[in-house]
């Protein structure tokens, strides 16, 4: 391993999830491969000079020279406007990664795996489900989705029709779908109970989200039995975008 | 030799001659943390000046009030590199708190609720330079910006101006604070653009 | 004045990056242990506040600083007095 110095990543492509938030698939020459769960760093420069970076997550597993980020727009940002607006395919950033070794899930694995998301925080937990799609596992995988309405659902089509041996369970805290079963609402106990695996079966627990989700999300799975030894956690700053 | 990215603008970087070298204009107040903002109730609230010798004055929260204060309109400036021009806060100027001090001190040490310190020369916090900031904008400072009760020197970056402060010591000799022993420049003057130890 | 998630932190996974660009192996997952309270843990499970204008990781179980990181543009201050040790992986070797 050495030490982390920048690339440059030029955009090939790009998929719309949500009217706020889009996926970028780079090509970024020499790149070492990652694991699921890993993030990069984004380094914008201006002609004048100016220059500011940005933390992602990765949302896909190790495809050769390409990686994908999946890159929501905060109001009044700074870096996430240009990612989301601006940036046209052939245009060029500043990469550096991949970093993170804690927040990671491992192909060869065989532990069950619960994943919980908060919003833009299914990211990370996505490329641990393609991961596991890319490896052929057969790791139990359950993802239980916070999320606002139906309308910010990222990967909504690739998740519509889950991989065997992965259980998805959504979680509306404003507005269901029509005929939804669960009231929309925040996350409860019961959601991450729900059909999944209990504590017994010792599950790997990955929470990433905002900080108040991830926070209420590690403390119901410690109520639940969950031992807090298993569960990795990984928070969005107060800082946006 | 970074590479440009197309389109890419950033924030507005002009402002005229009331911007210092490498700052941009903000008009929201953005608020950085070190660590968990302290909840301090005024009734416990208390502020100490402690001379070179050892000699302590205090002030509970109501003896501030008392005191005369002043109301100035003033630019801050964030080593984060963003400006605000014509902040407007109440407070009590640092010379009537140090009237009845007898010190030969020539640094000062500040220090605040929750752990943080900063360090300056004892002569910038006289002459009319600095206040213990308690109202902004016309209302009580929150305590994400510092409140009850902060220090306002505005004519050095921000971070001087420490949040929830809670007394300051006089010493003889400079003791670097939070994050003057962490790179950070040890006097921070805007417009000589010392952020970093050495610039 | 509206102030974003006033008391908000990242986990110390977040200092990967800034790490990384000082360090060969990756300090996220090295296990450290608080001077202020005894408590050992990864770098990862670390409040981290920040990242202006510095990186500060405090110990989730005290609340005390263990790690600030201030990276100006030629030079990066390190300060680990709140670590009594961290325990670095290394995989296994022979030699041992």
């Amino acid at each position: 391993m050495r030490r982390l110095a920048w690339r440059v990543a030029e955009l090939t492509a790009i998929r719309e999830e949500t009217p706020t938030a889009r996926t970028l698939v780079l090509r970024v020459p020499g790149w070492p491969g990652h694991l699921a769960g890993q993030h990069v760093d984004v380094r914008l420069t201006a002609e004048d000079g100016y220059s500011t970076q940005r933390s992602y997550s990765l949302a896909g597993p190790s495809d050769g020279e390409h990686v994908e980020l999946t890159v929501q727009r905060v109001p009044g940002g700074e870096v996430s406007p240009y990612l989301t607006e601006v940036m046209e395919v052939g245009d060029q950033v500043e990469l550096r990664g991949p970093v993170g070794g804690w927040f990671v899930w491992e192909p060869a694995a065989k532990t069950p795996v619960l994943l919980v998301a908060g919003g833009a925080g299914v990211v990370p937990l996505m490329a641990m489900i393609r991961a596991r799609r890319t490896a052929g596992s057969r790791a139990p995988f359950r993802l239980v989705y916070s999320l606002r309405d139906p309308g910010q659902a990222y990967y909504a089509d690739e998740l519509r029709h889950p991989d065997p041996g992965l259980d998805v369970t959504r979680v509306y805290t404003r507005t269901a779908p029509d005929g939804f079963a669960r009231r929309p609402g925040r996350l409860t106990a019961a959601d991450l109970a729900g059909s999944g695996r209990p504590p017994e079966y010792e599950p790997d627990c990955y929470v990433c989200g905002p900080t108040g989700f991830v926070e209420k999300a590690a403390e119901l799975l410690v109520s639940l039995g969950h031992e807090p030894g298993r569960i990795r956690t990984e928070r969005f700053g107060p800082t946006g975008g | 030799m970074a590479i440009i990215s197309r389109g890419f603008r950033g924030r507005a970087r002009e402002g005229g001659g009331k911007l210092p070298p490498g700052q941009y204009l903000t008009d929201d107040f953005p608020v950085l943390s070190a660590g968990p903002t302290p909840r301090v109730d005024t009734d416990r609230w208390e502020f100490t000046v402690e001379t070179e010798s050892g000699q302590a004055h205090r002030w509970s929260w109501a003896e501030l009030l008392a005191l005369p204060y002043e109301t100035p309109t003033v630019d801050i400036h964030c080593v984060t590199k963003w400006s605000k021009l014509g902040t407007t806060w109440r407070g009590v100027s640092l010379d009537v708190l140090l009237e009845d001090v007898e010190s030969a001190a020539d640094y000062a040490l500040v220090h605040s609720y929750g752990g943080y310190t900063t360090n300056l020369p004892l002569e910038d916090l006289l002459d009319g330079k600095a206040w213990i900031a308690y109202r902004y904008e016309g209302e009580e400072i929150t305590p994400a910006h510092g409140g009850p009760a902060r220090l306002l020197v505005p004519h050095l970056y921000f971070w001087k101006s420490a949040k929830w402060v809670r007394g300051i010591r006089l010493l003889d000799e400079d003791w670097p604070g939070f994050w003057e022993t962490a790179g950070y420049h040890d006097y921070g003057d805007p417009w000589r653009e010392q952020r970093y130890q050495d610039d | 004045m509206t102030a974003p998630a006033q008391d908000g932190y990242q986990d110390g996974n977040a200092l990967a990056g800034p790490l990384g660009e000082l360090f060969a192996v990756d300090l996220t997952v090295a296990e450290c242990r608080c001077a202020g309270c005894g408590l050992a843990g990864p770098v990862a499970s670390l409040r981290l506040y920040g990242p202006a204008p510095g990186l500060v990781a405090r110990c989730p179980g005290c609340e005390e600083v263990v790690l600030r990181l201030v990276r100006g543009p030629g030079s990066a201050w390190l300060d680990l007095r709140g670590a009594v040790t961290l325990r670095i992986p290394l995989g296994s070797e022979d030699a041992f």
